[in-house]
């Protein structure tokens, strides 16, 4: 599904020149649930941009579901953006103007997907992360681990290829935390693939397996045994 | 298209704008108060227009008056001084000589330069009032409305010296009884018997027009009053293309040849030209328009920019849910489309409402104005403009939301998702 040689990113600082990532080798096959763990710092968001097109590497090559990424403009980033993947970030990032159901159906109109379908479709997305009844309500009426649940819904709207999910319970405490990864690793077992950045330990843990991020290089690449969040969610 | 039918959009634009309503209003302020100021400025001026044209709407816009006065310079062995006295012939002599005359009436006039008005008599009722002597091409010059049934003088009136008269509207009131027809009825003009054969409407037509003159025919003027063929003043009115300055000059130059008067004597005639000052009113309510034109397009111009400041501020502002939709696939064009279909919208409803409340404004100050003696009338602005506004409105707003749009574009989604 992904496949990353020798990839090399440098941030220019001024006249100093922040060499991120120094000679990635990675490939990550469809229905992998993998953890990229690391200190702040080791590049690994910098990993997740470069795969989810929000940024341009340097040197090497991207693959992503047999298409090179390459020399991509824009809007043909854009259009790959909202067919191939679907982003979860650490501060959800919800428009706030915006109902929950509005907010999942966001994706499918840049999809070009007629108003009645999006409608239809966002309410079964949400009905997945167990929030219908809540779909008519604003993003400052729910909590936080409400709010992730809807951005993981919303980033599954779309039908991507690949889930990215940027620190998804940095902002969450440990329970709240346990479910939306119980709701990940249930969308993982239907068959998705899922990228996810995270630095705490017992979250990697409940991923298939732990890549590991130091100054720019993977020191480690582990298939781990998953922890079952459910074990922890009542 | 799609993009412009799609409720989506809307909600969006109405979401992101709703957000800020206080400053979305005192935006909308900017414009609203261009357009308004435009619609109300330039509606005023038509009514200023229209008002004018009203007042001289009975008189032929390039007429004029001429009379005699005294010379100021000794001339042929005539010393200073000198009244001069304009004569029937004279007239003759003017419409053949100058071309461009179209029409020319000799007038008398009794009661307006200061000597005693006729005294008019009926049964146990009298009063007095001007009493003119006319020939019928007058009414050629300032329309005189008669009333039902009624005439004004005609040229068998003339020929015969009837002793007929067109009494005013203010005359019937006081001599006649209420609902009595003055019509084949006879009054007295300073002891002769004349048989009233119109009623006048009096409409402002300059001059010293008023609601109580008596017109009799020029010729039982003369008889009445022993004036021969002495012309107290000609009322002449110019073909529509003639250049009625030119005709003022020549028609003053042939007077002072058919009445030895030295050529370069200014005194010895008088003249008022109606085509002139017509002229320069109407030039002032065109000036009035421009200007209207010039500062309401000034104003909406800084409305516009207002708008496009405000949303280059909520660009910013907007910076994280910006990049949110270009990660799901939001494409440069759709975020640009959004920011100048905003910028557009916040303008088209301010300037649809400065239009409503110009066209209000115009609608109360007409009200208010209707029954007072200001010239002011049906202030209106014609759709023409008011569309054009709309379209310089719509580029307008277009071009300066290609600003924030662009502004938008630039910013990288990975930038704007950056945690803090």
């Amino acid at each position: 599904m992904i496949e990353i040689k020798d990839l090399h990113k440098s941030y220019k600082m001024g006249n100093n020149s922040l060499h991120v990532l120094k000679g990635i080798n990675f490939t990550v096959d469809d229905g992998e649930l993998v953890a990229i763990m690391g200190s702040s710092g080791s590049g690994k968001s910098t990993l997740l941009n470069i795969l989810g097109m929000l940024d341009v590497l340097d040197e090497g090559t991207y693959t992503l579901d047999g298409v090179p990424i390459k020399d991509m403009n824009e809007t043909k980033a854009a259009q790959y953006r909202n067919k191939f993947l679907g982003f979860v970030f650490q501060s959800f990032n919800l428009i706030n103007y915006k109902t929950a159901a509005e907010n999942v159906a966001l994706p499918l109109y840049y999809q070009k997907v007629g108003r009645k379908e999006r409608e239809i479709k966002a309410l079964k997305y949400l009905e997945q992360v167990g929030l219908k009844e809540w779909a008519g309500h604003l993003p400052s009426e729910l909590s936080g681990g409400q709010k992730q649940r809807v951005a993981i819904a919303r980033a599954m709207a779309a039908e991507p290829k690949v889930l990215l999910a940027d620190e998804p319970t940095g902002a969450l405490d440990s329970k709240t935390s346990y479910e939306v990864m119980d709701l990940i690793q249930k969308i993982n077992d239907a068959g998705n693939t899922i990228l996810i950045v995270t630095h705490e330990p017992d979250i990697a843990k409940m991923c298939k397996r732990i890549v590991h991020l130091k100054d720019g290089v993977i020191i480690e690449d582990e298939k781990i045994n998953q922890v079952r969040a459910s074990s922890y969610v009542q | 298209m799609r993009f412009l039918f799609d409720r989506n959009t809307w909600q969006e634009i109405f979401g992101s704008i709703g957000k800020n309503r206080t400053r979305t209003i005192i935006t909308v302020i900017g414009v609203l108060w261009g357009i308004f100021i435009y619609i109300a400025l330039s509606g005023a001026a038509k009514g200023m227009d229209n008002g004018f044209e009203e007042i001289f709407k009975s008189v032929a816009k390039n007429s004029m008056f001429v009379w005699a006065q005294s010379t100021s310079m000794p001339y042929e062995g005539f010393k200073t001084g000198r009244p001069i006295q304009l004569k029937l012939e004279d007239a003759t002599q003017l419409k053949n000589r100058i071309p461009e005359i179209e029409y020319i009436a000799p007038r008398n006039v009794r009661g307006v330069f200061g000597d005693a008005p006729g005294t008019i008599v009926r049964g146990q009722k009298f009063g007095s009032y001007n009493v003119y002597g006319d020939f019928p091409v007058f009414t050629k010059i300032t329309t005189k409305k008669i009333y039902d049934n009624g005439r004004f003088i005609n040229d068998a009136d003339i020929e015969k010296a009837r002793k007929v008269c067109v009494i005013g509207e203010r005359t019937e009131k006081e001599l006649f009884e209420k609902g009595e027809s003055p019509i084949g009825k006879f009054i007295r003009i300073d002891n002769v018997y004349f048989q009233v054969v119109g009623v006048h409407k009096f409409s402002q037509g300059g001059g010293f027009d008023n609601d109580g003159d008596i017109f009799i025919p020029f010729t039982t003027y003369r008889k009445l009053y022993n004036t021969g063929n002495d012309v107290g003043w000609f009322s002449i009115a110019a073909y529509n293309d003639a250049d009625v300055l030119k005709v003022e000059e020549s028609v003053k130059a042939h007077l002072k040849r058919i009445h030895r008067v030295n050529p370069d004597d200014e005194r010895a005639f008088g003249s008022f030209n109606i085509g002139e000052v017509f002229n320069r009113i109407s030039g002032f309510a065109q000036g009035l328009t421009f200007l209207s034109l010039v500062v309401g397009i000034a104003t909406i111009l800084a409305g516009v920019i207002g708008i496009g400041n405000i949303l280059l501020i909520s660009v910013k502002e907007r910076t994280k849910e910006i990049g949110v939709r270009r990660a799901l696939g939001a494409t440069p064009r759709e975020v640009r489309a959004q920011i100048i279909l905003e910028s557009v919208f916040l303008t088209m409803i301010a300037g649809i409402m400065g239009i409503i409340l110009g066209a209000g404004v115009l609608s109360i100050i007409n009200n208010a104005t209707e029954d007072l003696d200001f010239p002011y009338s049906n202030p209106t602005v014609p759709i023409p403009y008011i569309l054009g506004a709309l379209a310089i409105m719509v580029v307008l707003g277009t071009l300066i939301g290609l600003i924030p749009a662009q502004r938008a574009v630039s910013i990288k989604p990975i930038d704007a998702l950056r945690e803090e």
